[in-house]
């Protein structure tokens, strides 16, 4: 990932902010620059999530990609928030006590970096609650 | 001086090695090394987590005990002798990350062990002086210790935060005075581009640790008109459990006072960390009124001395955020060739 792609959107990853649509009361993140449901009509303000929610679905990674290839196994889980939306996250955990319907909380991780001499990139990941 | 502390946060990685496991690999006598260094396994961070990861949890930590704005805290200093970057602030990582961000100020700070305690000294200047409301001050390390090297037996991961402010019903904490004794000495030195510190082998003991540390804290008792019997607790910089004990004994403290923040027989050297583990262990358990006694040392070398009072206000934040014996619980060991791994001691061409 690029330096100036991974800044734009550094304080979400940082800080699972998202967004909040006033009108339709729905929760997005990544955060959204308009209501899909409400287009026009919508009202979206910046929304910090608590930080916790249950996993839907996970797959064990064993062949990682490149920069990951050290790490695994690991987990790679489809996680949905207590607000209601869902994104993808590494769980930091044994590959074996992973489940579906597990609770999870947020914290604070190193996402990659870009070779020992490039930047380091911080973000959010995943630890059984 | 009406400043203190109005939260704190600490944060250890789960992982743990024991020295038998390191002791077996470099053919030393386990045994011997445990009741010499007064250290059974010592803490090591996950492949994703380094100072500044161990940082922002360490500041989450404290801002959700008090329950806390951090859009009010003013000065954000990280003290660590192992920040990712040589240059690029890890305080501005940490910032961003608790939401501080952006009307205040950030630096990085290093000074061996006692970064950290030298940033609340920072902190405590600056509210201190009304320049700002609160300030966060941070002792975070995954430090070093070379392969087969004694610092390898000790040099552990973790890190904690204090929220530093001037307002009486915020405080958990009064922070009555501090004192600092500062001399240049070739104890323990890592040069830029190394991954590894040297140490000076005979500068450790005498002339860096027992001279800072009993110049600092006798300065200190001295200044405010103390003596050891005053205080219910105490805290030293602990790069073993050897030396706080020694000091301790030295300075008149008894066993019972140091034994609630002597963290470092199951934790290891935090490094910047080190005493403010011990403070933060120590407030997990004090009651309003108790006197705590505290020393960091960093070498290179300096002591800095603390002599705090625990208000009222401990028993509404303690139960905020983890204790550091709830971060000490349930560990995942690990061999000496995972560690070597976590640690990035396995060079790849």
């Amino acid at each position: 990932m690029s330096v100036p792609r991974f800044w734009r959107k550094q304080v979400n990853r940082y800080n699972l902010i998202g967004t909040h649509c006033k009108e339709c009361d729905e929760y997005y993140y990544p955060p959204r620059n308009l209501c899909p449901t409400c287009r026009r009509d919508g009202e979206l303000e910046s929304y910090k999530f608590n930080g916790e929610g249950e996993i839907v679905t996970y797959t064990i990674i064993h062949t990682a990609a490149e920069g990951f290839e050290h790490q695994t196994p690991y987990a790679l889980a489809i996680i949905k928030l207590d607000e209601g939306p869902r994104l993808t996250s590494q769980i930091i955990g044994k590959p074996e006590e992973m489940k579906i319907g597990m609770r999870v909380k947020s914290v604070f991780r190193k996402l990659g970096q870009d070779s020992d001499r490039g930047m380091i990139y911080y973000g959010t990941k995943f630890i059984p609650a | 001086m009406n400043v203190g502390i109005v939260s704190y946060g600490a944060y250890i990685p789960r992982y743990r090695i024991k020295v038998e496991d390191i002791a077996r690999v470099w053919g030393d006598d386990a045994d011997i090394l445990i009741a010499g260094l007064m250290v059974n396994e010592k803490s090591v961070p996950d492949l994703d987590e380094d100072t500044a990861t161990i940082a922002v949890e360490a500041a989450r930590s404290a801002i959700i005990r008090s329950d806390t704005d951090a859009q009010r805290i003013g000065a954000v200093y990280t003290g660590s002798e192992s920040h990712p970057y040589a240059v690029k602030p890890t305080s501005t990582i940490v910032a961003e990350a608790v939401g501080a961000t952006p009307v205040m100020t950030a630096a990085d700070f290093e000074f061996a062990c006692k970064a950290g305690t030298a940033a609340i000294q920072a902190c405590m200047g600056l509210v201190g002086s009304g320049m700002i409301d609160l300030g966060l001050a941070i002792g975070a390390d995954v430090s070093q210790g070379a392969p087969g090297d004694a610092l390898e037996y000790t040099a552990a991961a973790g890190g904690v935060a204090y929220l530093i402010g001037n307002k009486k019903s915020e405080l958990a904490a009064i922070i009555e005075d501090t004192y600092s004794f500062t001399t240049d000495i070739p104890d323990f030195w890592r040069r830029e581009g190394m991954p590894y510190p040297e140490h000076g082998g005979r500068f450790t003991g005498e002339p860096g640790y027992f001279k800072h540390v009993t110049s600092a804290a006798n300065g200190l008792m001295e200044k405010i008109d103390t003596k050891p019997a005053d205080y219910d607790y105490a805290v030293f910089h602990q790069p073993n459990g050897k030396f706080p004990t020694r000091v301790a004994k030295m300075l008149g403290f008894s066993k019972e006072q140091i034994t609630p923040g002597l963290v470092v027989p199951r934790l290891g050297n935090t490094y910047s960390g080190s005493c403010m583990m011990g403070i933060a262990a120590t407030l997990d358990m004090a009651q309003p009124g108790d006197r705590i006694f505290a020393t960091a040392f960093g070498s290179g070398a300096g002591g800095d001395a603390f002599s705090i009072t625990v208000t009222d206000r401990i028993e509404e934040i303690r139960n905020g955020a983890p204790s550091v014996e709830d971060l000490l619980k349930d560990p995942i060991y690990m061999d000496y060739a995972m560690y070597a791994k976590h640690k990035g001691k396995i060079r790849l061409a």
